[in-house]
């Protein structure tokens, strides 16, 4: 049982990376989005908690911590942006809005 | 860390406000540097794609996990300093320093790998910007772990302990920041597409 916060916090950390490590592995964020949003999200909470509890900005003065968190969801929301205006030939599957990339996009028949 | 803080006890700031403003200036560059990558990749979608593919995954994934074990240690390290606990802050502290020499030396062996395979920073954007995020990364940690050392190297003096941390916890700081940014460029450079 995990008896400290450090501790929890690590975890989930770790478990996270194991997340993002296996949709990387497994191709799912070149053939459907919404790997891309779980990865992101998953990357927005773990810096939060980063910064909340390990650089302790939860006990900070708030400006520091608007400052921090507000930094980190900005750049998070922008690199979503910027996904989203990415513009790639012909349609994978399953997502015709947002297809894959090109080199991994097979032909359509 | 939390349980440390003392209910009632004011708002302030876990370390020297100078580092703050080094963070808060690094935090700036490197979120500039995250956003212009990920725009230039909106341009160049195959280009970029072609690049990470020649990326090591598994690399950068264990990379990721010594950060985080890096910080976990680091922050039993201050907990431990506070209740006056000096040699398991330093066992702490020798776990943080391993987990950043694990990961400058993973770093620098893919740097060795990708120069000896003639990826540098006039190959193409991707590799441009591979380079300086990734090495200007680089060179944060080894800064971090440099503090690290001299806030270990101090408490073996006898230095810090309970009511002094200060020290302790501008170089935990530091560190931190160094994770929280690699918490946002591994997505973004070695998995997201």
């Amino acid at each position: 049982m995990l008896r400290h916060r450090i501790d929890r916090i690590g975890l989930f950390l770790l478990v996270a990376t194991g997340v993002t490590f296996a949709f990387g592995e497994a191709g799912l964020v070149a053939r459907t989005a919404w790997p891309v949003y779980v990865m992101l999200s998953l990357a927005f909470l773990k810096g939060l908690w980063i910064a909340l509890d390990f650089m302790e900005l939860r006990h900070a003065p708030p400006l520091w911590r608007r400052l921090v968190v507000g930094w980190l969801a900005v750049v998070v929301l922008l690199i979503l942006l910027a996904w989203a205006l990415t513009s790639r030939p012909a349609a994978a599957a399953g997502l015709p809005d947002k297809p894959g990339p090109a080199a991994t996009v097979a032909p359509l028949s | 860390m939390t349980a440390a803080v003392a209910a009632g006890e004011p708002p302030r700031l876990r370390g020297d406000l100078a580092i703050w403003l080094v963070i808060g200036a690094e935090l700036l560059t490197f979120g500039l540097m995250f956003v212009a990558f990920a725009f230039a990749r909106s341009r160049e979608p195959a280009l970029f794609d072609a690049g990470q593919a020649r990326l090591d995954l598994h690399g950068g994934a264990i990379n990721t996990v010594l950060l985080i074990g890096g910080s976990w240690c680091v922050a039993h390290a201050v907990e431990a300093l506070r209740h006056d606990r000096r040699r398991a802050a330093g066992r702490w502290l020798a776990g943080a320093l391993a987990a950043a020499a694990g990961f400058l030396v993973l770093k620098g062996h893919e740097f060795a790998v990708k120069s000896a395979a003639g990826y540098d920073l006039e190959t193409d954007t991707f590799w441009m910007f591979y380079w300086l995020l990734t090495g200007f990364h680089f060179l944060h940690v080894a800064a971090a772990a440099l503090l690290l050392g001299l806030v270990a190297w101090r408490m073996g003096q006898g230095a810090y302990g309970r009511g002094d941390v200060h020290a302790p916890e501008t170089a935990a700081a530091f560190w931190h920041m160094v994770d929280l940014l690699w918490i946002v460029l591994f997505p973004l450079v070695y998995v997201m597409r």
